[in-house]
């Protein structure tokens, strides 16, 4: 058979192409059929967090931090719950990430501030003595790109039936609606509010006169990423 | 018909092995700053504040794997493709003028993505997804670059003289379906400039976004089916399929056994797809997906070592020619290390040992004992044995390969000594609990007492970068300096002293 194959290139070529597909079909597509589903306090990402979730890619964050709590007493000790599937029900695409340079930040939105990673991300050492991270002023000057994360957010509605303007039922037994603007203009006022809020609690004169202008440096947006994540 | 052997026409050999080679310097370059900035932080304002964005860590790592992957590596399967490919079919790319034309724009369309996929990663234009950073329109590119170099390669297969496929000529093939079927499902996405003006908004945020087809747990599941795999037909299959040409070319050998090919070649093609799921060991994927990971990488090692002492087995009685040509010398550490980094990696999979292992820098290190040792090491030596071909001249320097050969041998070994103690060392520092049951360390402690392998690391890489410089060097000055040879030769490549 083999003899025949290796004079025969077409077949040869379905055979490989059968055999490496095989393992896709098997371990892949079952648990595409029960595609995960949102836990109870799991919500979409607003728009402001959605342009910060941008940030954070476009800095391959990922590249040294991860978003996976290990099922061991030492992460959960560390970082808090283990991971659970549904939590990454809106994570498109999902940010595990593969190498913990720095630490795992899946929850860190339960143990840091808004000012502490303003400070941190202006001169990591001066937080953290001894750490190795770069710093990242130019977050400080750059404008998050509201937009895109808009655009982003209707298509996932459209597309992946994310809950937008829709109750998500939360760990509490309350309700949380996450907003989505109507139009362009409406988006841009959401992320607006949302990030007058985080300025206020910054220290950063340059990036408080931004937003008071209506503007909003990508540093606003990463923190309230950050601050999402719990 | 006159009785002479055919001539074969090197013109896109000639053109990939430029590519290999000053891609090959543009990412190890790259690697080795990575290196630096993990030991001293200050290296990421090397170009200076006004440019810290665009030299810093984060923003130059996608450019490193992915210059050695898809321009380095790819450039060198491509090269040995237009070379190795017309001899063992025995036919000439001269003689279509179709496929001709068809190498050509293959080689001017992977420059021009090349190009697109730098300012795009440069900017900071990412999916994210590992080794499959690339935005949709890129994404396009590399799809019709793949799909015109499928076109040539089943073309000249349509056109041979040499019926039976060659050993190599499998492991072309099976590359280019593999990364096809990876490449096109891991990166399905939506571009959110269509869900937008489905929703009635048009020309929102950049044209060049999208969204994931897939989410959380089952992106990561297709996506590291892809990385795993992308690995398995980019570092490992074409790279085979030039071992497989090049040592017995060399060395004048015959390939030890047929049978152990054929175990090897079709072990390999089943067994690799499953053992993505060792890459995301106790997460939240299925638990029997993860186990099936672990085992089917333990079977890894067989088709693995199959391939292995299939090399070392050839050169069974002809064991002077380690000793005696640098040539020789860099085949035979490529499959040792082949072997090496193919139970290295199975032992990490295990799952007990990828507790430790998993987010640590011995994972680094098991890909550069692979890609340094394996990949680098098979692809130099293949560029070695065709330049006195395509060029017509002898080896510029064989003393000069000598000592790359020593350079890079002990760059690699400073590399992965230095991470497997600073992964085994972090990782045993995680999990520490003292006598009360806290944990014994805070994060910070467990990167400070990383500085000492991050610095041997860094060195280690410089060591095999330099060696590179030697062998780009050696290259030019054969091209250049050497005077052109009346005959090619059949086995061993002509070296100069």
């Amino acid at each position: 058979m083999f003899h025949w194959l290796e004079k025969h290139p077409f077949f040869f070529a379905v055979g490989v192409f059968v055999t490496i597909a095989f393992a896709g079909l098997v371990e892949i597509l079952p648990n595409f059929a029960q595609a995960s589903r949102p836990v109870i306090g799991t919500a979409p990402y607003s728009t402001l967090e959605l342009a910060g979730r941008h940030v954070y890619i476009k800095n391959s964050c990922n590249a040294c931090h991860s978003q996976l709590v290990r099922p061991f007493k030492s992460e959960t000790d560390r970082y808090g719950h283990y991971s659970l599937s549904g939590e990454y029900a809106y994570d498109r695409p999902f940010l595990w990430g593969s190498k913990r340079t720095g630490p795992d930040l899946m929850r860190v939105g339960n143990y840091r501030t808004t000012d502490w990673h303003e400070n941190h991300m202006k001169d990591p050492a001066s937080v953290v003595p001894g750490s190795i991270m770069p710093a990242y002023k130019w977050m400080f000057a750059n404008k998050a790109d509201i937009d895109t994360a808009f655009a982003e957010q209707l298509t996932v509605a459209q597309y992946f039936s994310v809950p937008y303007n829709e109750p998500v039922p939360m760990r509490d037994g309350s309700k949380k609606i996450v907003k989505m603007g109507a139009s362009i203009a409406e988006a841009n006022e959401l992320a607006l509010q949302e990030a007058k809020l985080i300025a206020a609690d910054m220290r950063d004169q340059d990036v408080k006169d931004a937003v008071a202008r209506g503007e909003i440096p990508e540093i606003v947006a990463l923190i309230a990423y950050m601050n999402s994540l719990k | 018909m006159e009785n002479r052997p055919l001539e074969y026409d090197y013109t896109v050999a000639k053109m990939f092995m430029f590519t290999t080679i000053v891609l090959g310097i543009v990412g190890m370059l790259i690697g080795v700053i990575l290196a630096f900035q993990l030991a001293f932080p200050g290296v990421n304002l090397i170009l200076g504040e006004g440019l810290a964005e665009y030299t810093n860590f984060s923003r130059l790592r996608p450019l490193h794997t992915d210059a050695v992957i898809f321009g380095f590596t790819l450039s060198g399967v491509f090269a040995t493709w237009y070379y190795v490919g017309q001899r063992v079919l025995k036919v000439s790319m001269a003689e279509s003028k179709f496929l001709m034309t068809l190498g050509k724009i293959h080689f001017w369309l992977y420059l021009v993505v090349v190009t697109a996929a730098v300012v795009s990663l440069f900017a900071g234009v990412t999916s994210s997804k590992e080794y499959a950073e690339f935005e949709w329109p890129i994404d396009i590119g590399v799809v019709v670059v793949w799909v015109i170099w499928g076109m040539g390669l089943f073309g000249l297969i349509g056109i041979r003289r040499e019926k039976s496929l060659y050993i190599s000529i499998w492991y072309y093939i099976a590359t280019f379906l593999g990364i096809a079927m990876l490449y096109l499902f891991n990166n399905m996405a939506i571009p959110t400039m269509l869900g937008a003006s489905a929703a009635g908004e048009s020309g929102i945020g950049a044209w060049y976004h999208s969204v994931s087809m897939y989410a959380g747990t089952n992106d990561a599941l297709v996506q590291w089916w892809y990385g795993h795999n992308a690995v398995a037909f980019g570092f490992t299959v074409p790279i085979v399929a030039m071992i497989y040409y090049f040592l017995p070319k060399e060395s004048g050998q015959a390939i030890y056994s047929y049978k152990l090919s054929l175990l090897s070649f079709w072990g390999l093609m089943f067994v690799y797809l499953w053992a993505g799921g060792h890459h995301l060991l106790y997460s939240t994927v299925p638990d029997w997906m993860q186990t099936m990971g672990s085992i089917f990488s333990i079977i890894l090692i067989l088709p693995s070592w199959g391939s292995a002492i299939n090399m070392l087995l050839t050169m069974k009685g002809e064991w002077q020619q380690v000793a005696a040509s640098p040539l020789i010398k860099f085949m035979i550490l490529a499959s040792t290390f082949y072997m090496f980094s193919t139970l290295e990696g199975p032992i990490q999979a295990i799952k007990s040992v990828n507790a430790i292992a998993h987010f640590t820098d011995w994972i680094v290190g098991h890909v550069h004992d692979g890609v340094l040792g394996w990949v680098g090491f098979m692809i130099m030596a293949a560029l070695y044995h065709m330049a006195p071909r395509v060029f017509k001249r002898e080896i510029y320097s064989k003393s000069l390969m000598v000592a790359q050969f020593w350079i890079q041998t002990l760059g690699v070994v400073l590399y992965f000594t230095s991470m497997w103690i600073a992964g085994i060392t972090q990782g045993m520092m995680w999990r520490a609990h003292d006598e009360f049951g806290n944990l014994a360390y805070s994060f910070i402690d467990t990167v400070t007492v990383l500085h000492p392998y991050y610095t041997i690391r860094g060195i280690g890489g410089l060591l095999y970068l330099v060696g590179f410089l030697m062998f780009a060097y050696n290259i030019y000055k054969t091209m250049s300096a050497r005077p052109v040879e009346e005959r090619e030769l059949q086995n061993a490549s002509p070296m100069g002293a």
